[in-house]
This record gives structure tokens, sequence and C-alpha cells, in this order.
């Protein structure tokens, strides 16, 4: 009898591999380091190398390690979506984490491996590696969110994640198990092929799956932690795992959906058609009336996991481009709107009040049109990059006949531009409160430069979005 | 020099960014000065255009530049693509010269203002939407440049905005375009749904594709032109309009907005030809709107007020112009208008200027002893606007009015009509403030000649309003001559040369225009009691025209009141009762809920994994049976 060691090339994981590295520098470091706001910067260096590493890998579909992950176009960009969210994030914490600078090895690091988490879920071509990269990418941010100790509200937003979380992942296991037992496969080809002719237990095991995606991109009515776990977390935290954690939780449910269901598109289409529905509407109607611009902002990412739902109830081509697209878009708007929230909020609140915007643009003019801009895009104001995103998957609703998706999507558009508008109205419109005044702004460079960034990308995607379209395209062509 | 077309929009938008980020470390005159460069360079570049088309052989004056892909999904293809011909060349030099030169003149005339660096970048920002929409080679793209004139006029109407009146005006200008801009999009999706296409070219070219639905398509397209170019019913956005400064009025009335709906038509001209009833309707209604805006403006005493009704009406006999199918002509007259409207606005502006913002005509008099270059320039201006040979307005005015008198002569009657009146109210804008003996001593008193930032902009446009009329001289047309190849397959038939026929009606509406300024003259400098006599004599017309007859109560009563009502009910009755009570409800549920998992003492963890299990409940129902 012979065995056959099976080959192992981690090369294509590599990108993963210098985030994992990075991330083991920044904690070894932390322990000897004196002046410690070095590690965000040794971090984002870590996460440009990987985006360097990432474009220099080659663009084919190798499957590698048993062909339980994929460094395919598609992995890529998910790839690229989640290290621009990672560095953008970095630069988001750099002020908080110099408030909290016994923590900052941890923080660092721990959003590292969160985005190995994300990247891999990415990659995975197997529902027991999305598992894994699954947990990883949540026990980090269960971690994260707990992350503002001296507040209380950080505690419990994170112990209600990760119990909630814990009861989604049993969902989730379990429908790993009935897939398993009902087609002898737990890669997602294998999957697909053995489908057919399954009867009851592979149906089960493909809703159970579904419950658990759901939770990770906070669909309703698996959504219900989001406000909470939003607006208790570190706002830096927020704005990551807002961006990240939907993109990654897109990026397994959309490539789980097309590779082992893709035969079954008559079922699984209404389903996701009527939870996108029920997501936008309901995630829209309970932002209209916040209090708390993270609530307001939690509410409103629910209801763009509603729209991203749409292009991929929609199960064309377009609408798996347009579903990447969106994530991309998504991800420069939310991470600029909260990173205004960073730069508005009291010190050590976490948080802030619609009324402490009343009349921000007086004092601070640069910085409520930046969030205005991010607010018309959140909205899908043309010609930003929101609009686009929109425009994508609705169009694909519209190509799959599914007009009334489409339809629904555009009402819904227009209630959530209430609150968005809300927001420029308050800050432009209404005079200022007297106890506003104490809206810390004090000079942020790095912090100004993480919305710049932000800024660009969300009025150069919508000037010109057919470049980044054309990427979504080539990621999701391999799919099929 | 075609393929750096996109210089022309470069310009202004580096002027407007340079103007943003740094204005607040540069002096203000720098500012404008910035303002104005980028505008003058963008001017040169149409320049360049111009030669560049000329030196091509007439047919083949046609070229499209490709600059990025936009938005595309299947047939839809909306690109940032400019399409340069000779009308967008006309159009661009119009926008982009007489735009400069408002520019210098706001140099002056914003001096002092405390936001002297919002007011260019919105300036320039203007001149960039216009050109926008102009160079725009499909229906979005002009769409873009559309909604942006509307953007920019909004924000410059209402500058001062700390003037109740200024920001009422800013609002209805807005709003009154919204619903011409509803038209627009009506329009535009129609035409994409029957043709699939949204260039203005391939449209053209598979233009029958329309044809079924070419009357409701055109009468949408009208609609939206109404609402830019202030015509009946939509006009009455324009006269309040004037609130902004006068730099913004200049341009609003002469460069960039309301002739981009005469340019409209133009551009879609080949869609409007398949309507014969729309291109009745255009007629008609530029006929009607330039004679009861002449009406109007005969009756006010406010200088600007003036002006903007006599801009309603000229742009009346554009619309006139272009609904016979007279396009080159139309475009003659925008054309020739831009110069001495823009002139006569500069002129007010100067006259306001001197006279600490006052705008009663009834209380200047004798001004031109004390602002002789305003007053001669004025006069230029004004002897344009009244048609007066051989100034600019008489050239184009008389070729529009003989396309409609192959036409139908009854229009020709009214739009004669109007030459009078437009004659009439030209001179007494020039008699009465200009002329005669001062009216209030002390503001005579204080009154003085501008400077020369302001003075060298109107002088300029002096010559263009005393001269451009000679670009279309009667069968040697130049104007004509370059515009021929756009319109080349649009004819409406009945566009006979006219020989000996044409010169007598030259002859016809020269006297008309004598008759105006000489009926104008005695009434203001002779018998100065005759205008009274003259109202008295009109009876209940004299008031219906003072009350500029009632269109703006009309709108109050049968638009705005109802839905101000209509707002009311819903913000009491619909927004109390039926939203706070639909969002108490779901607070109260969700309380209750919340009360009652409390009592167990889990938190609201509990509900929520509560509610996980039931989502999840449903799911493994549906796919366990549907699968």
């Amino acid at each position: 009898m012979t065995i056959t060691l099976p080959s192992i090339s981690l090369l294509p994981y590599l990108p993963e591999i210098v985030l994992l590295i990075t991330a083991l520098l920044v904690l070894v470091i932390d322990t000897f380091a004196g002046e410690k706001r070095w590690l965000v910067w040794l971090a984002l260096l870590g996460t440009i190398v990987a985006g360097v590493t990432t474009w220099s890998l080659s663009l084919g579909p190798t499957l590698y390690l048993q062909d339980m992950l994929a460094a395919d176009p598609y992995a890529l960009f998910i790839d690229m979506v989640v290290l621009i969210i990672t560095a953008i994030s970095l630069l988001l914490a750099y002020d908080w984490l110099n408030s909290h600078a016994h923590q900052q090895g941890e923080y660092v690091a721990l959003l590292l491996f969160s985005a190995v988490g994300m990247m891999t879920m990415g990659a995975a071509t197997n529902v027991i590696t999305i598992f894994v990269a699954l947990e990883i990418l949540s026990l980090s941010l269960y971690v994260l969110t707990g992350f503002a100790r001296e507040r209380l509200t950080s505690g419990e937003a994170a112990l209600k994640y990760f119990l909630l979380g814990a009861f989604a992942s049993a969902f989730f296991l379990y429908g790993v198990a009935l897939l398993y037992g009902a087609t002898g496969h737990f890669d997602l080809v294998g999957i697909g092929k053995n489908m057919a002719g399954t009867g009851l237990m592979a149906a089960a095991g493909v809703a159970l799956l579904l419950v658990g995606f759901s939770f990770k991109v906070a669909l309703a009515p698996f959504h219900m932690w989001t406000p909470d776990v939003y607006q208790g977390a570190p706002t830096s935290v927020t704005a990551f795992m807002s961006v990240g954690a939907k993109a990654a939780g897109f990026a397994a449910f959309l490539r789980f959906f097309h590779v082992a269901l893709a035969g079954s598109y008559a079922t699984w289409g209404p389903a996701l058609a009527a939870l996108a529905v029920l997501t936008m509407t309901w995630g829209n109607l309970a932002a209209l009336n916040q209090e708390s611009v993270k609530r307001m902002l939690a509410y409103s990412s629910i209801a763009h996991a509603g729209y991203a739902l749409v292009g991929l109830a929609a199960g064309n081509a377009l609408g798996m481009s347009g579903l990447l697209f969106y994530l991309l878009a998504y991800a420069f708007m939310n991470l600029g709107a909260f990173g205004v929230i960073i730069m508005l909020e009291k010190k050590g609140s976490g948080d802030l009040s619609m009324s402490a915007l009343r009349g921000t643009a007086r004092e601070h003019p640069l910085l409520a049109a930046t969030m205005a801009v991010f607010m018309f895009s959140l909205a899908g104001v043309p010609p930003l990059a929101g609009f686009f995103g929109k425009f994508y998957v609705f169009g694909a609703a519209v190509k799959a006949n599914m007009t009334w998706l489409a339809i629904v999507g555009i009402i819904n558009s227009a209630i959530s531009a209430y609150y968005y508008l809300r927001v420029s109205v308050l800050m432009y419109m209404v005079e200022p409160d007297e106890n506003t005044t104490d809206v810390a702004t004090n000079n942020r460079p790095v912090l100004a430069f993480a919305l710049l960034v932000a800024l660009v990308f969300v009025i150069g995607i919508g000037l010109w979005p057919g470049i980044w379209m054309q990427m979504a395209q080539q990621a999701a062509a391999l799919l099929g | 020099m075609l393929n750096y077309a996109w210089l022309i929009l470069l310009f202004p938008l580096l002027g407007l960014l340079t103007n943003l980020i740094l204005g607040r470390w540069l002096h203000d005159e720098l500012i404008g000065w910035i303002a104005s460069t980028a505008v003058f360079l963008s001017f040169l570049v149409a320049v360049g255009l111009f030669f560049a088309l000329r030196s091509l052989p007439a047919d083949g004056r046609q070229y499209q530049l490709l600059l990025w892909h936009w938005m595309r999904v299947d047939l839809f293809r909306a690109d940032v693509k400019l399409l340069i011909d000779p009308l967008s060349v006309v159009m661009g030099l119009v926008v982009t010269g007489i735009g400069f030169l408002i520019h210098v003149y706001a140099i002056g005339y914003m001096k002092g203002d405390q936001r002297v660096q919002r007011f260019f970048v919105f300036m320039n920002f203007f001149i960039l939407a216009m050109l926008t929409l102009v160079f725009a080679n499909n229906f979005i793209l002009l769409y873009v440049g559309w909604e942006g004139v509307g953007l920019a006029s909004y924000l410059l109407i209402g500058f001062w905005f700390e003037k109740p009146s200024a920001a009422e005006a800013g609002k209805k200008a807005f709003l009154v375009n919204r619903v011409g801009d509803f038209g627009m999009a009506l329009a535009i999706m129609w035409i994409f749904k029957l043709s699939g296409r949204v260039e203005f070219l391939d449209i053209a070219k598979n233009v029958q594709a329309l044809a079924p639905e070419a009357t409701a398509i055109t009468l949408l397209l009208l609609l939206a032109v109404t609402g830019k170019s202030a015509q009946i019913p939509l006009y009455i956005w324009l006269p309040d309009a004037m609130e902004g400064p006068t730099p913004v009025s200049a341009l609003i009335h002469a460069a960039t907005m309301v002739t981009a709906g005469v340019y409209l038509i133009a551009r879609t001209a080949a869609i409007f030809l398949l309507s014969p009833f729309t291109m009745t309707l255009v007629a008609t209604i530029g006929v009607v709107t330039a004679f009861f805006a002449a009406t109007m403006a005969m009756a006010q005493v406010d200088l600007k007020r003036i002006l903007a009704y006599s801009t309603i009406s000229q742009i009346g006999y554009m619309i006139l112009g272009v609904g016979v199918g007279a396009f080159s002509a139309g475009i003659f007259h925008l054309v020739t208008h831009a110069f001495f409207k823009a002139l006569l606005f500069l002129g007010a502006g100067a006259v306001m200027h001197a006279f600490h913002g006052e705008l009663d005509i009834r209380k200047m008099g004798g001004l031109r002893h004390k602002m002789p270059q305003t007053f001669w320039t004025f006069a230029i201006a004004a002897a344009a606007l009244a048609g007066l040979p051989p100034f600019a307005g008489f050239f184009s005015k008389d070729e529009i009015l003989w396309s409609v008198w192959l036409h139908s002569p009854w229009m020709w009657a009214l739009g004669l009509l109007t030459a009078f009146m437009t004659a009439y109210y030209s001179t007494r804008a020039v008699v009465v403030p200009f002329m005669g003996k001062p009216r209030d001593k002390h503001l005579y008193e204080h009154a003085h000649e501008v400077s020369a930032v302001m003075t060298v902009p109107l002088w300029l446009l002096a010559i263009g309003a005393a001269f451009s009329g000679l670009l279309g001289l009667p069968h040697i047309s130049l104007i004509g001559h370059w515009l021929a190849p756009v319109f080349a397959s649009l004819h409406m038939g009945g566009e006979a040369a006219g020989g000996s026929l044409e010169w007598i009606f030259m002859g016809l509406s020269t006297l008309v225009v004598l008759a105006g300024i000489g009926t104008a003259y005695y009434a203001y400098m002779v018998n100065t009691a005759f205008p009274q006599q003259f109202r008295r004599s009109l009876g209940f017309i004299d008031n219906l025209v003072q009350h500029k007859w009632y269109v703006d109560e009309l709108y109050m009563a049968v638009i705005v009141h109802p839905l101000w009502d209509l707002g009311g009910w819903f913000a009491d009755v619909f927004d109390r009762k039926v939203i706070d009570g639909a969002v108490n409800g779901l607070a109260w549920v969700t309380g209750e809920i919340g009360g009652g998992v409390r009592k167990l003492q889990t938190g609201l963890v509990g509900w929520y994994a509560f509610s996980l299990f039931l989502g999840a409940v449903l799911l493994l129902g549906y796919f366990m049976l549907i699968w």
C-alpha cells in the first residue's frame, strides 16, 4: 500500500499569508515597542504588500489545497475589496487607538486576522472552508466589538453578537452536515453535481445554510443583532464590519448559490427575492426614525444588504457582477460615512446623535460637504458610486423578468432618501444647538486622509463605473 | 484640434476646483480673474473647434469624441461622448464668449460681497453645466447638463439667500423647472423604449422608429423646453429670477439657461418634424408667448423686470422660428439676442450699482450725463432689441418673421405687432432712465459711472450687439450656411427664396419698428401725459396688463394653494395619524415584546434569537415544501 502525500502549494494563498505574518509581527512587536502608533503603519504596509501580491497572482481558475480554495478572479476581486476596506479601516482607527494605546497591538492584529477570514471566504470552494473562514472572521469581530472596555454598551454588544453568532453558526454547520448527508460532498462543485434528485435532507441543508449566510450579511429577519452591535462597537470597528463582513458574507453566499445550486435557481430565486424585499423594507422603515446616527446607518446597512441581494436573486451574470460592484461601492461610501461620525463623535461616547449634527456645516463646511456626498451616494443619487450599484443590480432584476423587484427596490430607495437627506438638512439648514459646540473635531490628518480616499472613490466610481464593472464582470465570469 | 474638444469642459472644471479648494486663501479679485480666465480658455477652445470644423468639407462637419464609457447595460449605452458639429460650436462660442465677458464684469460688480468665492465657483459650474448640455452627444449626458444648469440657476438666483424674496425666487425657478424636467425624463425613457438608443445621431438615423408615438414624445420634450426657456405655461419663474446678482441674470437670460430649450428643439429637430401637430403647437406657443410677454414688458416700471419680460418675448420669437422649421433663423436670433440681452442686463446692473440698488425707472432720468458709457452701450443694445436696422436684432428677427410669413400669416401678423411693442418698450427703457430730467434729485446726485472692469465688457458686447446681425444678411447669410449641414435633411417645405417680396417685408418691419420707437419717444419725451391717457382709455385691459394677466395669481389659486392644502392634509392627517400611528404602533409592539422578554431575564438577545429561529423555520418550511 502506498500513501501518496498531497502536494501542498500555498503560493496562491500568499496574500492571506502576508496578512497573517503581519498580524503576528504586530503582536510580537507590541510586547516590546514603546511607541505603539507604528503598529498601525506596519499593518498598513502589510496590507499594501498583500495587495501587490494579489495583483501579481495569475488570473487563472486555479484550485489549491485539495481544491478547498480557489485563486480565481472572483477570489482576487474579493481580496482587493477586503484589502481596501482593511487599509481604510486601519486609518479610521488610528486616532481612536492612540487613546487606547495599551490595546493597540491586539486591535490591529485582530483586524488583520478578521481580514484573513474575509479573504478566505472569497476564495473558499468548499463548505467546510467557508465555515472555517466564517469563524475566523467572526471570532475576531466579536472581540473587536467589545474593545471599548470603558463603555458598558460595547461589552453588551460583543456578548450579544457572540451569542447570536454562535447560534447562527450552529444552523450553518447543521446545514453543512445535512448537505453532506444528501450529496456526499463538501466541495461546491461536487454538491452541485449530486444535487439532482436529492430529497428533503438537501432542502433542509440549503435552508439552514441560507440562515447562516443571512445572519452574517444581516438580512431580515436575521438582522436583529445589527443595530445593537453597530451602535455599541467602537465606531471604527463598526465601519470595518459593516462593509467587510458584508462583502465576505456575500462573496461566499454568491459562490455557494451559483456554483452548488445553479441548477435549482427556480427554487431559491423567489426565496431570495422575498428576503430582499423584506430586508430592504424593514431596514428602511426602521431607519426612518432613529436618533442615533450609528443606529440609523445600521438599519441602512440592512437595507443595503437587501438591495445587494437583488443582484443575487436575479440569478444572471449581470446580477453577479452587479452585486460585486455593489460591495465595492458600498465599502467606500459606508466607510466614509462612519469616518465622518468618528470625526464628529464626542470623545468616549462612541456614538453621535442626530441632533448633534445640527448646523455642523457652519463650523465644518468641508466635513459637512463630504458627509453630504456619502449620504447622497447611499441614497443612490447619480452620478455617485451608490447609484451605479443600484443601477446594475436593479437592471439585473429587470433582465431576469423580475421588474417588480426592481420597482420595490426603487420605492425603497425613495424612502431611504428621507433619512439620508435628513442628515444633510440637519447639517445645512438647521441652526446649531448650543450643546453641539463641544463636538470634537481637532486636527486629525490621518482620519481626514482616509475620508479623502473614500470621497475620491465614491465620486470616481460614479464617473468611471465602467472600469470597476469590467473587473466585476471578469470576476463573476468564471463562476458561470 | 477636434480631439482636444474635452478641454472646453476641463477649463471651467479646473477654474471651479481651484477656486473651491484654494479660494479661501486667495484675494477676491484674483478669484474672479481665475474664473474668468477659465471661461476665456474655453472660449479659445471653442474658436479652435470652429476653425477645425471649417477646414472640413461642409457635409463632413460632424465629429464625435468618446471620452469614456459611462453607463452600459446591454443596448443602453450612455457614454461621456461629445458631439462637435456647427450647431454645438455656435452654442459653445456664445456660452463661453458672452459668459467670459459677464465673468469679467462680475469681478467689478461683486466687489465687496461677502461670498465672492462661492459666487465664482457657482458661475464656473453654470458654464460647465451648460457646455455639457451643448456638447453632449446623447440624451443622458444632455440631461446631466440640463439638471446641472437647473441646479446652478437655483444656487445663483438664491445667492443672496438672506433676502427672503431671493430665496423664494430660487425655489420657484427650481420647482417650475422640475415640472419641465419631468417631461424631459419621460421623453428620454420613451425614446429609448422605442428606438433602443440615446445618442442623437443614432436616433436621427432611425427616427422612423419613433413615428408612432412622436406626438406624445415631442409634447413631453416641449414641456421641458417651456420650463427651461421660460415659455407659456412655465415662464413664471424667469421674472422673479432677477433676484439674483445682475451678472447671474445676464448669464441666465443671454448665454446659459433659457437658450437651452431652443437648442434642444434644434438638436432634436428630426424628432419634432415627425409631428406636425407639435410643430404647430411649438410655433403657437412661441408667438403667443412673444406677444403676451411684450405686453407685460410695456407695463413694468422695474428696469430688470422689463428686461426679464423682454427675454421671455424674444425667446418666444426663437421658439416661433424653430416651430416653423426655420431652425437656423432661430439659432441666429439666439446668437444676436445673447449679445444685446447680456449688454442690457449688464447696463441695468451698472445703473443699479450707481443707484444703490434702485431699479424703479420712475425715479431715474437724465442719467446719460452721469453715465455716458453705460448710456451709449445701453442704447445700442436697446436698438438691437427693438430691431432697428442695422443693429443685430433686426436681421435675426426679420429672418424669423419672413419664415413665419411663408408658414402662417396670422402668426406673422402677431409677430409684427409684437415687434411694434418691442420697439416701444425698448425705447421706453432707454428714454425714461437716461434722458429727460432727473426725477429723484438725491439719487441722481450720487450716481456715478462704473469702473473700467465693468465698462470694457459693455463696449465689447456693444460691438456684438451692433454688428453680429451682419452674420445673417439675407441671401448671403454666413450663419445660415454654417448651420446648413446640421439641418440639411430637415425641411418642412415652403422655404422658397423670397426675391423682391422679402425686401418689401424688411421695409415693412423697419417702418413698424420706427413707429414703435416714435410712439414711445412721443409718449415719454414730448407728451408725457399720453401714457396715462392711453391707459385710461384701455380700461380693464390696462388692469390686466398691470397685473401681468393675473397668471401668478392663477397659478397660486389653481396649483399652489391646492398643493399646500394637500401638503397640509398630509402633514396633519396622514403623517400624524397614519405614519405616526404606524411608527408608534411598531414601537409599542416591540416595546411590549421587549418588555415581555425582559421579564424572562434573558435580555433582548432571547427575542433576537427567537426571531432568528422563526426565520429559520420559515425558510425550512419553504425549501422543504417547494423542493
